[in-house]
């Protein structure tokens, strides 16, 4: 690993911090010192919550002291901002939020990472009120990508991505509801992890859209990922919308890799509009899979459309009562989307929710013949933060709400998907691959994931922020 | 819904809604309504049999 740990996986601090090689407390001054150097460049963080960290670091050293073995000793997080950290205003990226109270408790995951040893650091940067692929932020700035500051991060858990990517903690948490971790993951280079719907408590985070939100880890190596992953799940009284479903342990099979996996590439809709750079990512991670056969999702335009439909309403419906008494204090890229939202007719809600019905039983047929597919996460390396539009079809459309044209149609089925960074010859930048499994089978994007890590063909460096 | 009119739209629901828009903001809210009325408008037109529920989380006595 490399001579600052702090630029090690979660997995590498975890093993010298239970070693006593290192302090837990130790790290979190490392992780605090490199927060200071770099995140005025990058802006991830919008919370720095230092006291917090030397004091669970401290316990930890305790524990350790006392012949405990952690999964994640001493690994220093961070939460976007959505989560509940007690003590800390829960923004969820706005303005309006800033009037509450701090959280009088932590949200169910912290509360998971806590008891597993993780040290938490903050709350980082995001879209307001997730709203966003972009990582812009009118209210806390705009969150800046590690590998190229001039660059977006991708959103809307943007400080999630940089914080991972500048090396500032090891793990961050972030939520995904048509694309914000897989797109993040994609433009800043990290693996990240959205679960099955339904596999992940959501209770004390700020919702967006019931319907389509997922929480999820984001990390620099697989393996921590599913450290991550498997620390996270379990019943949660808190929460009604987790489905009734055993906890899968995928730590523990990283090493069968890909062996035994009938994988393909997703066509159609998910190679028809021909971003060239997108299509050679899933070329060069299937190469290395040595995957040839093509399958087709079908319908996921209307998929799309349709997380489109429920996504609007519902968020708007959530936020109508902010919208009528102050819409101004919205970011201008969200308050006028959420403003088109609480105008949308019930009967083209339910029609996208009935349709959602519809296209989960296609997808279960597609898993009949298939166990992990191969989509890009985004259409794109991250763009320059200037660039406004982009082309989709020969028609010029805005970036912000269409980033997300392959990952939504993935989350709108509810599958575990699997984020993996790709660095492409000639590329500056990095993109991210779906690697998506049959619902419930986190483990198996997880194998494939750690079989392409395992070979090279995916990498999630720190950058070289200045250098 | 080819005539749907985006501008109409808004002009209604805004009242309905109790909403107020500021001058500037009219045309981009008008331009998203005509994007989330196409993408539904796209859903629409798939032919769901009718016996096709909505998908939902409620569970009685959770």
């Amino acid at each position: 690993m490399s001579l600052d740990p702090l630029n090690g996986t979660a997995t590498e601090i975890a093993a010298l911090v239970n070693d006593r090689q290192i302090s837990a407390r130790d790290i979190a001054r490392l992780s605090v010192e490199r927060i200071g150097a770099i995140d005025e460049a990058v802006n991830s963080f919008t919370d720095v919550t230092a006291a917090r960290a030397f004091a669970e670091a401290e316990i930890v050293d305790s524990r350790i002291l006392a012949g405990e073995s952690l999964p994640l000793a001493g690994v220093p997080y961070a939460v976007k901002n959505l989560f509940d950290l007690e003590g800390v205003v829960t923004r969820a990226g706005s303005k309006i939020n800033r009037d509450n109270p701090p959280a009088g408790r932590d949200s169910t995951l912290v509360t998971r990472l806590r008891e597993a040893g993780a040290v938490c650091l903050g709350a980082l940067n995001m879209g307001e009120y997730a709203y966003d692929f972009t990582g812009q932020n009118a209210h806390d700035g705009n969150c800046n990508n590690p590998h190229d500051l001039a660059r977006i991060t991708g959103g809307s858990s943007s400080g999630s991505g940089a914080a991972l990517a500048a090396g500032l903690v090891a793990v961050t948490l972030g939520s995904d509801t048509n694309g914000s971790i897989r797109v993040p993951s994609s433009f800043c280079g990290t693996f990240g992890l959205k679960p099955t719907f339904g596999r992940l408590s959501r209770a004390h985070s700020f919702p967006f859209t019931a319907s389509l939100d997922h929480l999820g880890p984001m990390a620099r190596s697989v393996a921590d990922l599913a450290t991550v992953f498997d620390v996270l799940q379990g019943d949660d009284p808190a929460d009604p919308h987790l489905a009734h479903r055993p906890p899968v342990a995928t730590a523990t099979e990283l090493p069968k890799g890909a062996e035994g996996l009938r994988i393909a590439i997703a066509g159609g809709y998910f190679r028809d509009p021909g971003f060239p750079v997108a299509l050679a990512a899933v070329d060069h991670v299937a190469k290395a899979l040595g995957v040839a056969e093509t399958v087709e999702i079908p319908e996921a335009a209307r998929a799309r459309a349709a997380a489109y439909v429920i996504t609007n309403a519902e968020s708007a419906a959530l936020h109508l009562k902010r919208l009528q008494t102050r819409a101004a204090d919205y970011d201008p890229e969200t308050r006028d989307r959420f403003l088109a939202g609480a105008m949308v007719p019930a009967a083209w809600y339910l029609d996208a929710q009935r349709f959602r019905s519809w296209f989960r039983a296609a997808v279960n047929r597609v898993f009949e013949t298939v166990d992990v597919i191969l989509a890009p996460a985004t259409p794109f390396p991250a763009l320059m933060a200037t660039e406004k539009t982009m082309t989709v079809g020969g028609q010029e459309v805005p970036v912000r709400p269409n980033i997300g044209i392959f990952t939504q149609p993935i989350s709108f089925a509810g599958l575990p998907v699997a984020a993996v960074p790709v660095w492409l010859d000639g590329q500056r930048m990095p993109i991210g691959v779906q690697v998506i499994a049959a619902p419930w089978r986190e483990d198996h994007a997880l194998r494939v994931a750690a079989a392409l890590q395992a070979s090279g063909a995916a990498k999630a460096p720190v950058a070289m922020i200045g250098g | 819904m080819t005539d749907f009119d985006a501008k109409a739209h808004v002009a209604h629901m805004e009242a309905v809604m109790g909403l107020a828009l500021a001058p500037e903001w009219r045309a981009t809210v008008e331009a998203h309504v005509a994007t989330t009325a196409r993408m539904a408008a796209l859903v629409a037109d798939f032919p769901l049999p009718d016996e096709v529920e909505p998908a939902a989380v409620y569970e009685a006595g959770r």
